[in-house]
């Protein structure tokens, strides 16, 4: 599939990766190599210009995109709390969720019942991504999008998150993790495709890829990219 | 002592003094804006008298009220452009705009008539329609720009709203409402402030031309209440409308151009 810009650019070109059904796929390259924009074609935020994206062999295309969102959660890269408590975001991804269920999935995002009736400003950077974490398995996603959810985030912070991320995904979730960091790649991969100027560049086991001798390449090209 | 309904040629140049104390204000304070008054106070005299003359003509015992219909008709595709001009970064706002302001004519104009609170005649029908469109036309600018403000600068909020589920409808519900708010709560303070601030221009005219005080005051409080319900009505056309507009069929959030300070 691909992707063109209005402005004419191509972001994506002629991508065709396939990611499993369990496990945590890191999706690596260098910033501005259309990691975030390949993300947001699986949630539907963006449509291809050519190509399709299929979701269990379906075109997601002719798949109902609000019900597709709710099967394939998304955590963005800074934790996006709406105004008010814990309690009212989780309401926005499920209204009808008792307490027991809000529990439920807070503990599932290693945080506590007692956040519940916490307001989103006083959370630090960490407990907010849980909580967006938390508000997105409320709508129980098949997939989870991660769009690097510890680029905002201290080194302790993004350690829990990267705890969580493989709890999720030996609990079943499959996840699709957007990172520039090698040292995250090696920390939380499962299966590395490695995306570079719009295109896949390789798709491999984690194993395989971190062997390779050109496996440094992506963070060495992030840091000049975002330098 | 006579209705001060007319004043001569003579007491309108007279007026003019006050122009000229804006200018010496201006000129003495380095306030660089003696252009603008010249050609803002030129401007207004202008249009005023061809509106006048035109009148003249709508207003003839004799004229067909087709020519007060066409009219509004005018009205409404002056201030589609105007609104245009004063916000052009929001997507296709001269059609929202003019069924915004037509959505008004035709609900206050429905109410002024369909009820008999005022008779269907020329001279009703242009100054009424004038006052609900041209009130609706700035609350109807506030309310574009604002909705395109929110949604653009609360994307990340929005594409959140969006990625758990919720259609188009629902996750732009808290940024619309923000904007209506916006853009109507300048009618409602002015509503508030009538009388203890300042006197309208439809009761000054009517006292100015000889009525009744409580006359004058029933006519615009009258007109106040229309102006409020029409400000409402632009501002919900205008609101739902370029919110629809704004998002895909299947709930994506389109690009927008950042709204200019």
């Amino acid at each position: 599939m691909s992707l063109t810009a209005p402005g004419g650019a191509t972001i994506l070109d002629h991508v065709t990766a396939s990611v499993p059904a369990s496990g945590i796929t890191v999706l690596a390259g260098p910033s501005g190599a259309g990691k975030t924009t390949l993300l947001r074609l699986c949630n539907r935020l963006e449509v291809p210009t050519s190509g399709r994206v299929l979701f269990h062999g379906e075109d997601v295309a002719r798949l109902d995109p609000l019900q597709h969102r709710r099967r394939v959660g998304m955590v963005f890269q800074r934790p996006t709390l709406f105004p008010g408590t814990v309690r009212d975001n989780l309401a926005v991804a499920d209204p009808s969720a008792d307490d027991d269920r809000l529990g439920q999935v807070l503990e599932q995002a290693a945080l506590d019942a007692s956040f519940l009736e916490r307001v989103g400003d006083d959370l630090s950077g960490g407990e907010a991504q849980r909580a967006c974490i938390a508000r997105t398995l409320l709508t129980r996603p098949e997939v989870l999008l991660m769009d690097e959810p510890t680029a905002a985030l201290d080194p302790d912070a993004r350690e829990s998150i990267e705890r969580l991320g493989r709890a999720l995904a030996d609990g079943g979730l499959a996840l699709l993790w957007v990172s520039h960091d090698l040292d995250q790649v090696r920390r939380v991969a499962d299966r590395t495709i490695v995306l570079i100027e719009g295109r896949i560049a390789t798709s491999t086991e984690a194993d395989a890829f971190l062997r390779a001798p050109s496996a440094s390449e992506p963070t060495d090209h992030a840091e000049e990219s975002s330098g | 002592m006579s209705p001060a309904s007319s004043i001569s040629w003579a007491g309108l140049a007279a007026s003019l003094i006050l122009v000229l104390v804006a200018l010496a204000v201006s000129w003495r304070g380095g306030l660089g804006l003696e252009a603008s008054i010249v050609w803002s106070s030129a401007r207004a005299a202008v249009q005023l008298l061809v509106t006048g003359w035109a009148l003249v003509l709508v207003l003839r015992p004799n004229a067909s009220i087709a020519w007060s219909w066409l009219w509004v008709v005018a009205m409404i595709g002056v201030a589609g452009l105007t609104v245009r001009a004063r916000a052009r970064e929001v997507p296709a706002i001269l059609p929202l705009s003019i069924l915004a302001t037509s959505a008004v004519a035709a609900v206050s104009l429905g109410v002024i008539f369909g009820f008999h609170i005022f008779p269907v005649e020329a001279r009703t029908i242009i100054p009424l329609a004038g006052m609900m469109i041209g009130n609706s036309m700035t609350a109807v600018v506030v309310a574009a720009r604002r909705v395109v403000g929110e949604l653009g600068d609360k994307r990340m909020e929005v594409e959140a709203r969006l990625a758990l589920g919720q259609s188009w409808k629902e996750a732009s519900r808290p940024y619309l409402r923000e904007a209506m708010r916006t853009a109507m709560i300048p009618q409602i303070e002015s509503t508030k402030a009538v009388g203890l601030v300042f006197l309208p221009g439809a009761m000054t005219g009517l006292i100015l031309a000889g009525v009744s005080p409580v006359h004058a005051v029933q006519v615009q409080l009258a007109i106040m209440y229309l102006i409020l319900g029409s400000v409402a009505t632009s501002v919900l056309v205008i609101g739902l409308g370029l919110t629809r507009r704004l998002f895909t069929p299947d709930s994506r959030l389109v690009r927008l151009e950042r709204v200019a300070a």
